[in-house]
């Protein structure tokens, strides 16, 4: 069939599906990016559900969206404003047009604007008839109805039918960016293995919308997105939350040291202890403990007993945690410490983002209780940093704080799979059985980590725990100069990691009029206004911390050669207050944003064009 | 049941010597922790595992210096927090035998949902509770086993809180194992801990402990050696329920209550007795041995229940083997290559 349509070639685009929260979003959303990144663009997703679990039907609390961003260049996050927004009924169109671009392509079910949904939505009239739409490229189909015609001879309940309509809309979809269906059908044929109907009906549906697409005359122009330059390999797409459990697994098969994950379920970090729980065959052991404090101080007594241990949390879970974090910091135990942040104080947000419990890691406990503090900084690389931090923690024998955040844990981008012989070894320093030379805290002269002398093992028996102990021996001792000397090594053995970790890296000259500093989960979003602004010829670089405590040794070098700074992140000014206090010879502007949102490119662009220009 | 249990046997025969640290010994002249700790080093060579196999855990408080004066692997927790720790040492690593030194502030208030969580979850560790019914390092004030009514530091008016019963908080919380000694009996302390080793699961084991600065004499009623024949009721695996200097009292069950009888009275004879069951699954009687006090009824030492549950430890250990050996992912490299991938 010749096509009487033009086709628009994209660099990149956004996509964002929105509906009902029973209206299988994400289920779409996710099939629709699995097909472009086996197309080859490079891809970012983010999923936006409601709090809710089923919040009224139609209504603005019960909208989920899927927003994914691909592009035959590098893309470095799910997006601002969407490109093209497939709304599937009244209240997810008047809860995402505000961030719709102007002249955006709008795929809408027409079928469910019917009186009482748009009145729920907040509508007083139809926005398909009253010109709200004027600006958009409008695409309306009854798509509901369609469904059901198409079903018909099928003979499914009109309830499957009904549930159908977004196999229906991503067929349309996949007409428009010119894919073809083949990935799909095979998807939904093993997605629904146990249920044939369901496998039929999905499948029709999803033709279905694709042919309807073809033969009316409903699209008149399709976009293309080319493959992106990859770098050659094996691919999946991954999540931030099952990166993170991923790179502990791989950590703990690196080490030899079996993972002990002790955690409570908390929003948004639960994913990681699902993910750990089905992966017996791996020998990773899973306690969900009782409350957030049994979670670490289980994890801490898995250490003691020779384990890599693990807990994940988000931030209320780490202020139940700091008095047991005090504790690994004293007995000098290996402990990885997952915060994925979300937005404070206290129960906040849950399901938004933020980065505000930097400070609380850097400093959140009593007493001098040093420890080390990373932070990943895409949803991918959460698999290096949180192998790294288990790599930190064993190495070094201190708890590693790992910060990711609700943005990073449930977004999903292209993950180039590596061979785990490839990843940097893991030699924890294990004590020999019977060696004669063991006590407690007898440190190695170069890094001042103890021995991790493990229960069961002849000729090593001793007692760790809470009270200050002396140097070497380990008796306990309130004695003054011991205690100061504890204090010191304690700092000082947290300090010389940074003589093992990376340096920083400069996005861009190496000098310049602005250096845009951000850690952990912002990297996309400064890295990608950046570029873009480097592309214009302004002088201005970016750094993105992964490690906060220590700082890699180059940060001074780095932050002295620029005439500004400007450090861009998602709290009130708490990394920024950090190098002040450690490098206060520098003047430091900042950009903060405590919304439970990301960093948006024309803020950021805004923000680095008038620091340029002052 | 799944049976897992292997913690390794000492090659040689080891004695109470072979467990004494060299720390000094730190509590009270007088004080009840004194004799846990020998009971302690008397069942530790009975039992039988080398020494490295042992560990012991413990929380806050005079109890919790107790891993110090052992020669084993030993780590000093925070306040209340000792059966958590414990819980991860197990099932980390379960070739250790691993204990629990605890009192009744560490366990029964600050620590109260780990306690009542290892309980339901029947991990393989032995609880040494030290009841003295006060806060003893902090220097005396009430803790949730403080009689109503009593005066302490922070209860100059009497204490207006119910107390809680250490068998009625186990047995609540599913326990499998709950035992009572006084301090002043090793010698049934050192059995009771015997049994407590050999059971699979969480054993507790209530000390009524003597604190001789704040809380002295706080037991004497139940423990004072004249008395103990009348006051309390040894109770042995198929051995009736008595109980008196002249073994003429005993327990019976009245309807829905225990009720003391003498027998030769009334037409009671020995066989109307009832006969301890520590190994039966219903807790029923368990629940009212536990509760039975002075002055109406004897109280109940020795192994109250020992009732067999698969362990979690066990379980884990179980469900582990079992995937090793049906699942396809059989390293971090195969979960990485599974699910959907793409060569690009």
């Amino acid at each position: 069939m010749a096509k009487q349509h033009d086709v628009r070639i994209l660099e990149d685009v956004v996509v964002k599906f929105v509906g009902d929260s029973g209206d299988g979003m994400q289920l779409t959303g996710t099939l629709f990016s699995d097909v472009a990144a086996l197309a080859g663009n490079d891809l970012a997703t983010f999923p936006d559900f409601p709090a809710e679990i089923r919040a009224p039907h139609n209504t603005i609390a019960g909208v989920s969206g899927f927003q994914m961003h691909m592009g035959k260049r590098k893309i470095y996050t799910s997006g601002d404003m969407c490109d093209v927004l497939v709304a599937m009924n009244p209240a997810s169109l008047k809860a995402n047009l505000k961030w719709t671009k102007p002249g955006a392509t709008l795929v809408i079910d027409s079928s469910t604007f019917e009186e009482k949904a748009i009145g729920k939505a907040g509508y007083t009239e139809n926005p398909l008839e009253d010109g709200t739409l004027d600006e958009y490229h409008v695409i309306k189909a009854p798509i509901t109805e369609l469904t059901k015609q198409s079903l018909a001879e099928l003979g499914v309940d009109k309830r499957l039918a009904e549930r159908t309509k977004n196999m229906f809309v991503l067929g349309l979809m996949f007409y428009l960016f010119e894919r073809d269906l083949e990935k799909p059908l095979e998807f939904i044929k093993k997605k629904f293995s146990e249920k044939p109907k369901v496998v039929q009906a999905n499948q029709t549906a999803l033709k279905a919308g694709y042919n309807f697409a073809e033969s009316t005359e409903l699209i008149k122009i399709t976009f293309k997105v080319d493959p992106a330059p990859m770098k050659k390999g094996l691919y999946r797409n991954i999540t931030g939350n099952i990166a993170t459990a991923w790179g502990l697994l791989a950590a703990a098969e690196k080490s030899g040291r079996p993972l002990f994950l002790g955690s409570y379920p908390i929003t948004p970090a639960t994913e990681i202890l699902i993910e750990l729980s089905k992966h017996k065959s791996l020998g990773a052991k899973v306690f969900q403990a009782e409350d957030e404090i049994a979670g670490i101080c289980s994890s801490i007594g898995a250490s003691f007993g020779g384990s890599m241990g693990v807990t994940t949390t988000s931030g209320p879970g780490l202020s139940l945690k700091s008095e047991a974090l005090g504790l690994a910091v004293i007995t000098e135990l290996p402990l990885v410490v997952v915060n994925v942040q979300r937005a404070g104080p206290s129960t906040g947000m849950p399901t938004k983002s933020e980065q505000s419990d930097l400070m609380q890691a850097l400093f959140g406990r009593n007493g001098e209780c040093p420890l080390m503090v990373m932070a990943a900084s895409s949803s991918a690389n959460c698999f290096y940093y949180a192998y790294l931090a288990a790599k930190y923690a064993m190495e070094h024998m201190t708890p590693v704080i790992l910060l990711t955040d609700g943005y990073l844990g449930f977004g999903s981008e292209l993950f180039r799979i590596p061979d785990v012989k490839d990843l940097p070894s893991i030699k924890p320093p294990m004590a020999d059985p019977n060696d004669t030379n063991f006590k407690p805290y007898r440190r190695d002269e170069k890094t001042l980590v103890r021995k991790w002398a493990v229960p069961g093992v002849e000729g090593l028996r001793h007692r760790v725990g809470g009270l200050e102990k002396t140097n070497i021996d380990g008796n306990v001792s309130t004695d003054p100069l011991n205690h100061q000397l504890m204090v010191n090594i304690r700092e000082e053995k947290i300090g010389r990691i940074a003589d093992y970790l990376p340096l920083l890296q400069v996005q861009g000259e190496p000098g310049g009029d602005l250096l845009v500093v951000g850690w952990g989960g912002t990297e996309g979003a400064l890295a990608s206004t950046v570029s873009r602004m480097q592309e214009e010829g302004h002088k201005i670089s970016h750094a993105q911390f992964n490690f906060i405590k220590p700082l890699p040794k180059n940060t001074r070098e780095v932050l002295m050669r620029f005439k500004k700074i400007v450090v861009c992140e998602l709290n009130g000014g708490q990394f920024v207050n950090y190098l002040r206090m450690l490098f206060p010879e520098f003047t430091y502007n900042q950009f903060n944003k405590v919304q439970g949102l990301p960093f948006h490119i024309q803020e950021l662009t805004e923000t680095f064009t008038k620091l340029l220009e002052e | 049941m799944i049976d897992y249990n292997k913690i390794s046997k000492s090659p040689v025969e080891l004695t109470k010597q072979d467990f004494v640290s060299d720390q000094m010994v730190k509590w009270c002249p007088g004080c009840g922790a004194h004799a846990i700790l020998a009971a302690v080093g008397n069942v530790f060579p009975k039992i039988g595992y080398r020494k490295e196999n042992f560990a012991m855990v413990s929380g806050i408080g005079c109890s919790s210096r107790f891993p110090y004066y052992v020669d084993t692997f030993g780590f000093h927790g925070i306040h209340g927090r000792a059966a958590a720790i414990a819980s991860g040492l197990k099932i980390a690593n379960p070739g250790l035998s691993v204990w629990v030194a605890t009192g009744d502030g560490d366990s029964m208030a600050i620590g109260g949902n780990h306690f009542i969580h290892v309980l339901r979850r029947n991990i393989d560790i032995n609880i040494l509770l030290f009841n003295n019914q006060i806060y003893g390092l902090t220097k005396g004030q009430f803790s949730p086993t403080t009689a109503l009514g009593t005066v302490t530091k922070t209860s100059p008016y009497g204490t207006i809180e119910h107390p809680f019963t250490v068998s009625g908080l186990v047995m609540g919380a599913q326990g499998t194992f709950f035992a009572r000694v006084p301090d002043n009996n090793i010698k049934l302390m050192t059995e009771v801990l015997y049994e407590a080793a050999k059971h699979n699961g969480t054993s507790v084991i209530e000390i009524l402990q003597n604190c001789v600065i704040f809380a002295d004499n706080v037991h004497k009623q139940v423990t004072a050696r004249d008395m103990r024949e009348e006051r309390q009721l040894f109770l042995k695996q198929d051995g009736p329920m008595i109980f008196g200097k002249n073994r003429d009292k005993g327990i019976i069950m009245a309807g829905n209550r225990l009720e003391v009888v003498e027998i030769g009275k009334n037409g009671i004879n020995e066989s109307d007795i009832l006969v301890h069951d520590q190994y039966s699954t219903d807790p029923g009687i368990h629940r009212m041995l536990g509760r039975m006090k002075l002055p109406s009824h004897p109280v109940a030492m020795g192994v109250i229940r020992s009732a067999p549950a698969d362990t979690y430890d066990d379980l884990t250990e179980h469900q582990i083997e079992t995937a090793k050996k049906t699942s396809r992912i059989q390293s971090v490299n195969d979960l990485l290559r599974s699910g959907d991938t793409w060569e690009i």
